[in-house]
């Protein structure tokens, strides 16, 4: 299956300046994005999920930096982009975002439509009472009713899942080929998210935009990627099409991740969790990153780090597991158990 | 809108009538010489006779009620050492211009000069700008104003070749007066700009607005700036009324004939109407001001009528 590539990243290194020390914070990662495609990035708080997004942005806090690597776009490579003008040709108009926390990401002091309106002006040339009728139009898309009165009030008349239907438009405003959704329901209610979910993937047909999920919520992934990337310490280790990682994964980190599922749990035992911390980025990660807390570790995980090794065309980990060598260690029951009968709400 | 308003209103007169019975009930506290230009010559009779004129004699309740039945039509009462038998209200008309005038200029000039500031030391973070500014912003809140006013008397009169004293008819003496009361409100509205343009900036809205592809400057000028600057609104009228009301020290320094000096001059003289007046017209100053802070804060952000208790912060 051949697919066009919109955005390739390769080899990427991110560092950051905490207090004089340096944090190696995303370590080598490649990724090519498809046209079209729904791509989700899972992991752990502090994997470098956001991080490694905000690259294609250029959107690093002042104390972060690539520090090697390419993210080729259309032909130009984002890491050498050095001014504001340069990003400004990407932001809004190639790749929007949706932040988590619809509650702090707009202006408490504009009216909903004078946000979208400026997201209008700045990238679809329009101005005046045209810039007026788009914004209303987009108002409607996102599902908000009654758009002529609605976009004269401020956010805080907004509740949290309606403000986060703002914050969509507002993305879809700029006419984005990219969107990326950076947690967009972590803080939302629960009954709102399959909504804003839905939403999103309506949209994405609509603007034929191609979207990239990150969240830790495995829920939403099932629900709308067709691709996964599971990130750790920084790095991908395992991706593949939804189905190949959530019914035949091959980390063991993927293994723990599914594991902690509460749906897979058996009612009366305690919950499966993954014991220690992730590493500690300021120290060079020597081997398999995910090593130290794999009880079933090998004793190669602690020494090199694993290549990526192809499971099939579409679906890739990096682990000594899959080296033709290794001794074969069967996945943890509650994965296989994921395998064989699926998960209620994960279909 | 308007019931956030009415509100404010009405718990901005219950506190001035609660400061005006204070400052009433505490000069009645104060020695009887306070009324008479010549209690030394007075004999007991005519010291009598005139408490009984001025009702000094009667209960206080009585003392404070015909007070303010004269506040309600504009009338301060009379001095009685510092130009005996005068209206007050007169005699503050006199001063009050200068000060005004003076007030009105020096806050001019902080806001031209805290604004910029402010804003270039939150541009510059931990830069030269935000540096300057801090070292700026601790000398003046450090060192006591009386020693840089001095400072800016003696060096300033002479590099300008002017005389020390202001004088009303020569505009060039204005200069030093208006630009040392300056001083502090420049460093504390910069400082107070630069602080809460700092908090807007590390919001989300500003990274969405970067995120949707606005420029810098224009994330500054229309989110950051427009934002930070409503909270630093509410403290504006409060710290111009201060200002027009005069800067007692830089008044008796300059020696300029304004409300300031007023105030030192009737203490001096125990002038006991006089003192009462001011006293209470400088407290209401503050009353108001607090009052057309939150009135204006109200109007400018949109939040604050949905509030139901006053204030935000």
């Amino acid at each position: 299956m051949e697919r066009e590539t919109i955005l390739s990243v390769r080899d990427l290194d991110v560092k950051f300046n905490l207090r004089g020390r340096k944090l190696h914070a995303i370590r080598g990662v490649s990724l090519d994005l498809y046209k079209g495609e729904s791509l989700a990035i899972v992991g752990e708080s502090g994997s470098g999920k956001s991080v490694f997004v905000k690259t294609f942005m250029g959107l690093l806090d002042a104390n972060g930096w690539v520090d090697g690597g390419q993210i080729l776009y259309k032909g130009e490579d984002l890491v050498q982009f050095n001014t504001e003008k340069q990003w400004l040709k990407m932001r809004g108009k190639e790749i929007a975002m949706v932040l988590q926390d619809p509650m702090t990401s707009l202006n408490p002091l504009k009216t909903i439509g004078s946000q979208i309106i400026e997201a209008i002006e700045l990238h679809q040339n329009m101005h005046g009472e045209e810039a007026r009728k788009e914004m209303l139009s987009i108002l409607t898309d996102v599902g908000i009713a009654e758009p002529e009165r609605r976009s004269k009030q401020y956010p805080h008349e907004f509740s949290g899942g309606m403000r986060q239907r703002v914050v969509i438009a507002i993305a879809v405003a700029c006419r984005p080929k990219i969107l990326i959704c950076d947690e967009p329901t972590t803080a939302l209610d629960v009954t709102i998210q399959a909504q804003i979910l839905n939403l999103i993937r309506n949209l994405k047909k609509k603007y034929e935009l191609t979207t990239v999920y990150i969240t830790h919520d495995l829920g939403v992934v099932a629900n709308v990627a067709d691709r996964i990337a599971v990130m750790y310490a920084g790095d991908i280790v395992e991706i593949g099409l939804c189905e190949e990682v959530f019914y035949q994964p091959k980390h063991p980190y993927t293994w723990a991740l599914l594991s902690s599922l509460p749906q897979l749990g058996v009612k009366g035992e305690p919950l499966y969790s993954i014991h220690g911390t992730p590493p500690n980025l300021f120290n060079e990660v020597k081997g398999d990153a995910f090593a130290p807390r794999n009880p079933r570790a090998l004793k190669i995980d602690f020494e090199k780090r694993p290549p990526y090794f192809q499971v099939s065309e579409t679906h890739k980990a990096r682990t000594w597991l899959l080296d033709p060598r290794a001794p074969k260690i069967d996945p943890p029951e509650a994965v296989l158990k994921l395998a064989s009968e699926g998960v209620k709400g994960y279909e | 809108m308007l019931k956030y308003s009415l509100k404010r209103l009405a718990s901005s007169l219950i506190t001035l009538l609660i400061i005006i019975t204070v400052v009433f009930v505490l000069l009645r506290q104060m020695p009887i010489e306070g009324y008479f230009d010549n209690f030394e010559k007075a004999d007991a009779a005519t010291i009598q006779a005139k408490l009984n004129q001025l009702g000094l004699n009667d209960p206080i309740p009585v003392q404070l009620w015909n007070f303010l039945k004269n506040l309600f039509h504009g009338d301060l009462g009379t001095s009685a050492r510092y130009s005996v038998g005068a209206p007050i209200t007169d005699l503050i008309a006199k001063k009050a211009p200068v000060s005004i005038k003076l007030g009105v200029m020096s806050m001019a000039l902080s806001l031209m000069m805290g604004i910029p500031l402010g804003t270039a030391m939150a541009r510059s973070k931990g830069k030269f700008w935000d540096k300057f500014g801090t070292v700026y912003i601790v000398f003046i809140n450090a060192v006591p104003a009386a020693v840089y006013y001095i400072f800016i008397q003696m060096y300033g009169t002479s590099a300008l070749n002017i005389s020390m004293l202001f004088d009303e008819a020569k505009p060039v003496t204005w200069i030093l007066p208006v630009f040392s009361m300056s001083l502090g409100s420049t460093a504390s509205y910069a400082m107070w700009l630069r602080r809460y343009m700092v908090d807007e900036l590390n919001k989300d809205y500003v990274r969405l607005a970067r995120a949707k592809g606005v420029s810098s400057k224009k994330i500054m000028m229309s989110h950051v700036f427009r934002n930070a600057f409503v909270p630093m609104i509410q403290y504006i009228p409060t710290s111009l009324l201060y200002t027009i009301s005069g800067s007692i020290y830089i008044e008796s320094l300059y020696s300029i004939p304004g409300m300031g000096g007023l105030l030192v001059d009737v203490i001096g003289r125990q002038d006991n109407p006089m003192v009462q007046a001011i006293v209470m017209i400088y407290s209401c100053i503050g009353i108001v001001g607090l009052l057309l802070g939150d009135l204006l804060m109200g109007m400018i952000d949109p939040r604050i009528s949905f509030v139901k208790k006053e204030g935000a912060r």
